[in-house]
């Protein structure tokens, strides 16, 4: 292509002179090819995304918010329209609440234990220790386990009766937790293989962050007596903020999306019987391929769109109240005196334009 | 946690509409069916295993010159899945198998299955026709296999009890569902142990025995109103609960038991045979006694089912009518176990003399038939069926694990239902 257009550059009419009178061409068709390749060629590369997108995005977010306004059947692929029917319905079940309320347990049950682990492991990971890759992979190596073998191996671990966990804390005394009774018990269960899976990636992300701290810092630091419990707090955690940042978005997103542990938490995959590891994403897989109402389904999608966005638009107030410069470099400037900066850079632009003059 | 998670429930999200956008695509491409006689080959799809070993099906091959291809899902909710997201448009094989669990959700969409020819309705017990049979009549399944319930016991641990061993008179305490509770009162009186592996099959059994549950033959919902379900918590509550290991089969915990012998007596289609030899093969004294409280009852057994808008139609008739005759579902029960539906087999030799040596040499042949032929009813399950079974074993599971009290439990299942 690139020669196409280097063609077309050299095709081109010659300026005309100053005083032959400009004449029309007719141009042939090479050279207008070339000229539509000039045009068209830059949107014709972008576009197989474009396309891709309208299939596999656009096209799902209109299907699905056409379907949730009515009553479908996936099967004869047709339906009756009966408006906000499908939300209404959604919103006035308890299991609907319920499945709120276990997201979000279970996302603040697996999403702080996780943070802290996965800073202490990162910084454990940072020190001069030997066998360095080793150690990292090690932590990455639970995320290379398919959630589902994950959902599996944790099922046996945790049986009320039979399972392993019940064994140990037996051994400390403890009485048998009935991990598929109790919500919280369960919830718990649940974020254990979330953490088990989430922390190794964590921390090398941490760990990345971490090493890109200049060393300088701790080195002057311990100069300056600081202990190593001193230099992470006042070093290390305020670097780290960027990256902080990006990990706890993610991970709200992950978390209030928690889908396979909880279905692979008992032999039905349905929640328990009283909703009790319901989760959001769980319910409209259930309302889909439990009750082949793809449009309630399709309604919950979408209530489930307009909760994410909610709470990633109070993720963004958060954390903008805490790093104002979104992670950028350079210094940390007030608005009067971003402005003074973007005055003075017009009053320069402004000058050069006069001298070309 | 993660984008990935996020990741994939987008892309199943996607894959959802992209499957529609697809299907959608392909509706109305009826016209190049093909007008039979000159087929080649011929698809199935089964699940688990039905016996369909490659010797059986080159049977076929050799008799008609028609190829033999079977997929099979590994479970049967791999096969509903399958079936229901292709159903009415392109993808199914030219014979599907359908379990009779979700063969009420199927009944909705009759009309886009081929009907099975209304000579052969003989072939199978009558009570096997009726949920794949449609409001005009029309029958529209070949049954396969079947699940007649027996009691499977272990007579060692009956001795321990002080119960009597032999299967006869073994036989002889569970003529009723009365005597049944009886039993396990005292067993578990006697023992401190419980005597029934689970709630849910005890529902099970009491329910396919009703008339009538929780839709009625038009399929308008009568579960909470109707008196025989009211009945049938209330036995459950009253005298399964106490004397149940678990509320619900197939968890962990479950399996585990299984495999250290705990449970005395397990309500037993000939199917489930298989799980208690295979999870625990060292477990010794298992019987087999030739009765089930309350008369017969059936559970499991599938159906094979010929999508209408098929290129094979008429061909795929051929086979499954061959498929599901008395002589070849012989040769699937010889093959696997599963209990054929066919009446003519239940006099045949090759069945009745068969016995099993896991369970003390249990003659599950002759069983199986006169347990078949016990079956009276079979209620008429409706298209939330499933949905509605299922919050009634929650319901009970509540009352077991006690989340909730009986009362309440039945509150919440109402409201449930009536949300459906």
């Amino acid at each position: 292509m690139a020669t196409a257009v280097k063609g077309a550059a050299r095709t081109a009419p010659p300026l005309p002179g100053p005083e032959r009178p400009r004449r029309i061409r007719v141009l042939s068709f090479s050279q207008r090819l070339s000229r539509w390749d000039v045009k068209v060629s830059p949107y014709l590369y972008i576009s197989p995304f474009f396309l891709i997108f309208a299939i596999v995005g656009a096209f799902p977010l209109v299907y699905t918010a056409v379907i949730s306004f009515m009553d479908w059947d996936q099967i004869r692929q047709s339906g009756e329209f009966i408006g906000v029917d499908q939300y209404a319905w959604i919103l006035t079940q308890p299991a609907f609440w319920v499945a709120l309320r276990n997201t979000f347990s279970i996302f603040l049950l697996s999403s702080i234990p996780q943070l802290i682990l996965a800073l202490f492991l990162a910084a454990v990971l940072d020190r001069n220790l030997r066998a360095k890759t080793f150690w990292r992979m090690g932590v990455l190596l639970p995320y290379v386990v398919a959630p589902v073998a994950v959902g599996l191996i944790f099922n046996a671990l945790f049986a009320d009766n039979s399972g392993q966990v019940n064994a140990w804390l037996g051994m400390i005394g403890i009485g048998p937790i009935p991990w598929h009774v109790e919500p919280f018990w369960s919830h718990v269960a649940i974020a254990t293989m979330v953490n088990y899976r989430w922390i190794g990636y964590n921390s090398l992300i941490l760990l990345a962050a971490m090493q890109a701290i200049p060393r300088d810092y701790y080195e002057a630091a311990t100069v300056d007596g600081a202990g190593a419990f001193r230099q992470f707090w006042s070093i290390t955690l305020p670097s780290l903020k960027p990256t902080l940042i990006f990990v706890i978005i993610t991970s709200t997103i992950g978390g209030l999306q928690i889908f396979e542990e909880p279905r692979m938490f008992d032999q039905f995959g349905e929640g328990g019987s009283a909703n009790q590891w319901l989760t959001i994403t769980l319910y409209l897989y259930n309302l889909g391929w439990g009750d082949w109402n793809f449009g309630r389904a399709a309604a919950m999608a979408w209530l489930l769109f307009l909760i994410i966005l909610v709470i990633g638009l109070v993720n963004l107030f958060v954390t903008q109240s805490l790093v104002g410069d979104d992670g950028g470099r350079g210094p940390k400037l007030t608005r009067a005196q971003r402005r003074a900066l973007r005055r003075e850079a017009r009053a320069r632009r402004a000058g050069r334009k006069e001298l070309r003059r | 946690m993660s984008p990935h998670t996020t990741r994939l429930a987008l892309s199943s999200t996607a894959l959802l509409a992209a499957g529609a956008l697809t299907l959608a695509g392909c509706s109305g491409s009826e016209s190049d069916r093909a007008s039979g006689g000159e087929t080649t080959e011929l698809t199935i799809s089964t699940f688990n295993d039905f016996g369909y070993t490659d010797e059986l099906l080159q049977q076929y091959t050799d008799e008609t010159g028609i190829t033999i291809v079977q997929n099979k899902a590994a479970t049967s909710n791999d096969a509903r899945a399958n079936f229901f997201q292709k159903l009415g448009n392109t993808g199914l094989a030219d014979i599907e198998a359908v379990e009779i669990d979700w063969a009420p959700e199927m009944m909705e969409y009759a009309d886009l299955l081929a009907p099975v020819p209304s000579e052969l309705a003989d072939r199978w017990v009558d009570w096997k026709n009726a949920p794949v049979t449609n409001a005009d009549g029309q029958l529209v399944g070949y049954g396969t296999d079947i699940g007649p319930q027996a009691v499977c016991y272990r007579a060692d641990l009956f001795e321990e009890a002080g119960l009597p061993t032999d299967p006869e008179e073994v036989a002889g305490l569970f003529t009723t569902w009365d005597d049944f509770f009886d039993t396990a009162d005292e067993y578990v009186e006697a023992t401190g142990q419980p005597f029934i592996d689970s709630v849910n099959s005890v529902t099970q059994g009491l329910m396919n025995q009703q008339d009538s549950i929780y839709e009625d033959d038009d399929n308008t919902v009568i579960a909470t109103e109707n008196p025989a379900v009211r009945e049938v918590f209330d036995t459950v509550v009253e005298r399964a609960i106490p004397v149940a290991k678990y509320a619900a089969q197939w968890s962990d915990d479950w399996y585990a038991s299984l495999a250290n012998g705990e449970y005395p007596v397990m309500l037993c289609p000939p199917w489930l045979r298989g799980n208690i030899e295979g999870e625990g093969p060292d477990v010794t004294g298992w019987n087999i006694a030739n009765v089930f409280p309350g008369g017969g009852s059936n559970w499991g057994g599938s159906y094979l089912v010929i999508p209408a808008n098929g290129e094979n139609v008429e061909a795929a008739q051929d086979f499954a009518e061959w498929l599901t005759s008395p002589e070849v579902q012989l040769q699937a029960f010889e093959n696997a176990g599963t209990f054929p539906s066919q009446v003519d087999t239940y006099e045949d030799e090759a069945l009745t003399s068969a016995t099993d040596e896991f369970f003390s040499d249990a003659p599950v042949g002759q069983i199986g038939a006169d347990r078949a032929e016990a079956v009276e009813v079979e209620p008429h399950k409706g298209p939330l069926y499933f949905q509605i079974h299922d919050a009634f074993n929650n319901a009970i599971q509540r009352v077991f694990d006690g989340t909730e009290p009986a009362d309440e439990a039945w509150d919440t299942w109402v409201s449930e239902v009536d949300a459906l």
